[in-house]
């Protein structure tokens, strides 16, 4: 059988998943792991829109947030399994994102990155001022998933480090399959098309405004889910996760990584979750180092970190 | 009806300042058809660059002017290291590079002067001036002051002096502009000086009333946006009415509405204008060339 | 066989459009027929280009109508008018330089690879299936266009010759009823131009409407069987190339009065 760089991804991505726990010092870093994978989960769909589609988003933190308040509220309000909030969040984020993109899609450039940032904060603005709902900036507890307790059941014991690291690893193996998948399919190849040039896209029948919509709809589900899986393990959120430094982050991650790659944006969000992780006095030079990070990337390595190397190495081959 | 009046006053106050942020991002857009996301960190330096050194005993004027000519220099080293590098990038790159600016420049004044909220003394003093049933703020007469005179001088600037076309011929065809001898880099490191001391000045003028912070920039970023938007991309007089139009909006917001959704407005703003007047109240159409 | 046998594909009827003011093309009129090569030549900033970009939708036309198959698509969006029937390429190339020749190639199956997202998210047969046929489909047009050795490039990295040329298989994937080429031998070789000279003619056999912006006068003269000139955006001139080329008020339009020169280069 034939390795199929989407084999390749995958098989890398799965591999690291699993034996990387080996040579943990402790449980710690379990969760340190699962972080990096709900991080993947978003950054992959910032590769979709960004990577494939070409289009900007500073606002995909209010889709996160919309996915993690969704399991903080719909188990106590609709009574709502929270598996079945994930699922809520993502239609609702999906819905939000057909509703603003609409209009938005339509313009280039700069109108999209200010209208997603103004999204973003108008999400995160009302998450901390509709206290009766979301009890504002402190935050709200998040009901227990309880796969875990029915993995127990059937005698596979996790501890809880465990257990999110392992289910947040699937979870990204997952998502990051289903954007491989896209990435050569006819859609994805419309994507791209329309990411090189919009009148050439347009004149070989491609329906440039619905592709983007597509494109913005797939990725804030994706980072709608990255915020549900965030709540659902820390049991607890705050409007945070939707603030603009939120957004900021994953086009971060996926830049420095690769924006056109999965894998690559994958690494992009190891290293900058690692990072303060590794550096505790990391947390005061974070937004330095998060905006230096994006101007020396796109002006020495634009392709991202990933691309890059692989690049330099196949050069050095042939 | 004085309601109204005091809505109306602080709304063109703002204003004044989103007018400012706004002719800012002309400046710079119209020498290069960048839209320096960093416009508004130009805000916050100066204000916090005032404080700083006026806290650290330099008179007020003097602490002022140092804010304004440190941050215009900031312009243009962020011109040379950043922009410039990236030249014929496309677009979305340079909207990371110049986010990335803005952030690396909040995180640096995080670490030079705190994450306190400063003021420093209002000009002419505090005592309000009664108009018409309603109060202004000497402070507020300075803000409005200010840009106006910016704009009459960039309009002068931009129609009575050959620099000043030199830059509008940069914009729309840099290679034609070096032709005919255009020093079109020279232009560039203007555009940006002068849009950040403008910046810088917004901040001089409005701290004393809107208080500053390392934080506030991104804010009078997205709202000097609107108001350039609004007014029609690259139009110094549709920035100048932009401006103004978005404080009176979002004052009005505040006062009938709500005020904790004030800064809604802007980006109400923003969607309304993409839906139905895309180039703006003062832009001119643009056809892509095939 | 005369022009008017056969029914009218695309019929252009008064099309104009202004500029800031400036009539940049004004009242041309002309009809294009199946398996007919028609080419509009004029000198530089004519409005050819412009005319091309109002008929595929690309720009709006101030006035006037534009008829495909008997259907008005005046002002259409480019994408619908794909959907009926109508391909072009262009004179600055549209090319999409980050991926493979081959990708390229493939795009122009959009239309009849394209289906429902959620089947290409989880890669279910049906959409491999669409996917799969698209490119042999394309391989297919590469070998057609000379390309076939270049299909894994990435595009970005071809020659400008070959690049027209997989403008031109990417323009053909959608399997067009008329087919607009905008200058498709300009800074092509002597060979590469004769390679696209036989390649137009041979589409054009196959029953496909072609109208044809062009420099080359050799070509233009060989392969047309309609001319239609243009200058400052009006039609001054249209006829069969002999009519065409002996017309004075070409000649002069061209190249002020020297008669031979319109059969050179051009």
């Amino acid at each position: 059988m034939r390795i199929t760089p989407k084999l390749a991804t995958l098989l890398v991505l799965a591999a690291l998943v699993a034996i990387t726990p080996f040579f943990f010092p402790s449980g710690y870093y379990y969760r340190v792991g699962a972080l990096i994978f709900v991080n993947g989960i978003a950054v992959t769909g910032i590769v979709i829109l960004t990577g494939y589609a070409g289009q900007i988003s500073l606002g995909h933190a209010g889709f996160a947030g919309i996915g993690g308040y969704a399991c903080a509220l719909a188990p106590v309000h609709l009574g709502l399994h929270p598996a079945l909030a994930v699922v809520l969040g993502a239609a609702v984020s999906a819905l939000l994102a057909y509703l603003v993109g609409r209009p938005i899609l339509r313009l280039k450039g700069y109108y999209l990155g200010v209208a997603t940032l103004g999204f973003g904060i108008l999400v995160s603005m009302v998450l901390n001022n509709e206290r009766d709902l979301t009890r504002g900036p402190d935050g709200i507890d998040v009901p227990e998933l309880g796969l875990r307790a029915l993995l127990k059941d059937q005698g596979l014991n996790l501890t809880n480090g465990e257990f999110w690291y392992f289910f947040c690893g699937i979870c990204l193996i997952l998502g990051a399959w289903i954007a491989l998948n896209l990435h050569d399919s006819p859609a994805g190849r419309a994507l791209r098309a329309l990411h090189g040039s919009e009148v050439a896209a347009r004149t070989v029948g491609i329906d440039v405004a619905r592709m983007k919509l597509s494109a913005f709809v797939i990725s804030a589900v994706y980072a709608s889910v990255s915020g549900s899986l965030l709540a659902l393990q820390n049991k607890f959120i705050t409007p945070d996760v939707a603030g603009f430094m939120h957004s900021i982050e994953m086009v971060t991650m996926a830049v420095l990584g690769g924006v056109g790659s999965v894998l690559g944006a994958i690494l992009g969000a190891g290293i900058l979750t690692l990072l303060p992780q590794v550096l505790t006095v990391f947390a005061e030079y974070e937004q330095m180092v998060l905006g230096l990070v994006m101007v020396l990337v796109m002006i020495f390595l634009r392709e991202g970190l990933l691309p890059s190397i692989l690049r330099r190495l196949r050069g050095r081959g042939e | 009806m004085s309601e109204l009046l005091q809505f109306l006053f602080s709304g063109v106050t703002v204003g004044a300042v989103y007018a400012l942020v706004a002719l800012g991002f002309t400046i710079i857009y119209n020498a290069s058809d960048v839209v320096n996301f960093a416009q508004g960190e130009f805000v916050m330096l100066g204000g916090m660059i005032t404080w700083f050194a006026h806290a650290a005993g330099l008179p007020l004027p003097l602490a002022a002017l140092s804010a304004i000519v440190v941050t215009a220099a900031l312009g243009v080293a962020m011109n040379k290291l950043m922009i410039e590098p990236a030249r014929g990038a496309p677009v979305v790159s340079l909207i990371i590079i110049t986010i990335g600016a803005s952030i690396f420049i909040q995180g640096a004044a995080q670490l030079v002067f705190d994450k306190q909220i400063h003021s420093f003394p209002a000009f002419s003093g505090d005592a309000p001036i009664r108009v018409g049933g309603a109060t202004i703020l000497p402070q507020s007469l300075w803000v409005i002051g200010g840009a106006l005179v910016v704009f009459a001088g960039l309009w002068v600037f931009f129609t009575r002096t050959l620099l000043g076309r030199a830059v509008l011929a940069t914009s729309n065809n840099r290679l034609a502009a070096q032709l005919v001898g255009i020093n079109t880099n020279f232009v560039m490191a203007l555009s940006f000086a002068v849009s950040a001391g403008i910046g810088a000045l917004a901040g001089v003028l409005a701290t004393p009333i809107t208080l500053v912070a390392y934080n506030v920039g991104i804010g009078f970023a997205l709202k000097g946006f609107a108001g350039a938007m609004l007014g029609g991309m690259g139009n110094p007089k549709g920035a100048l009415v932009g401006g103004f139009a978005i404080g009176l909006i979002e004052a009005l917001t505040a006062g009938y509405l709500s005020s904790q959704y004030k800064d809604a407005a802007a980006f109400v703003v923003i969607l309304a204008v993409l839906f139905f007047m895309p180039q703006g109240l003062f832009g001119r159409k643009s056809a892509d060339r095939v | 066989m005369t022009r008017t046998d056969k029914e009218t594909l695309l019929a252009v009827e008064g099309l104009g459009i202004a500029f800031g003011g400036l009539k940049a093309v004004n009242d041309v009129s002309f009809e294009v027929k199946p398996g007919e090569v028609v080419s509009i030549i004029g000198p530089n900033g004519a409005g050819k280009t412009t005319l091309f970009n109002m008929i595929s939708g690309v720009y709006r036309p101030g006035s006037g109508r534009v008829r495909l198959g008997g259907e008005d698509v005046t002002g259409m969006a480019p994408h619908l008018l794909a959907r009926r029937g109508m391909s072009r390429t262009f004179q600055n190339l549209q090319i999409f330089q980050s991926i493979t020749v081959l990708e390229n190639a493939v795009t122009g199956y959009h239309l009849s690879e394209r289906g429902p997202i959620l089947a290409d998210l989880l890669s279910l047969p049906s959409s491999r299936r669409r996917a799969r046929a698209a490119e042999t489909g394309a391989r297919d047009l590469l070998a057609r266009v000379g390309l076939e050795r270049a299909a894994e490039r990435e595009a970005g990295n071809l020659s400008y010759g070959s690049l027209k040329r997989l403008e031109i298989a990417r323009a053909l994937a959608l399997d067009p009823k008329v087919l607009l080429l905008d200058e498709p031998a300009a800074g092509c070789n002597a060979v590469e131009t004769e390679e696209i000279d036989h390649l137009i003619a041979e589409v054009a056999a196959s029953g496909v409407a072609i109208l044809l912006v062009e420099h080359d006068m050799k070509m233009v003269m060989r392969i047309s069987n309609h001319i239609v000139v243009l200058d400052h955006g009006e039609r001054i001139a249209e006829g069969d190339p002999a009519m065409v080329s002996r017309d004075p008020a070409v000649i002069a339009a061209y190249l002020g009065a020297d008669a031979e020169g319109i059969h050179a280069d051009g």
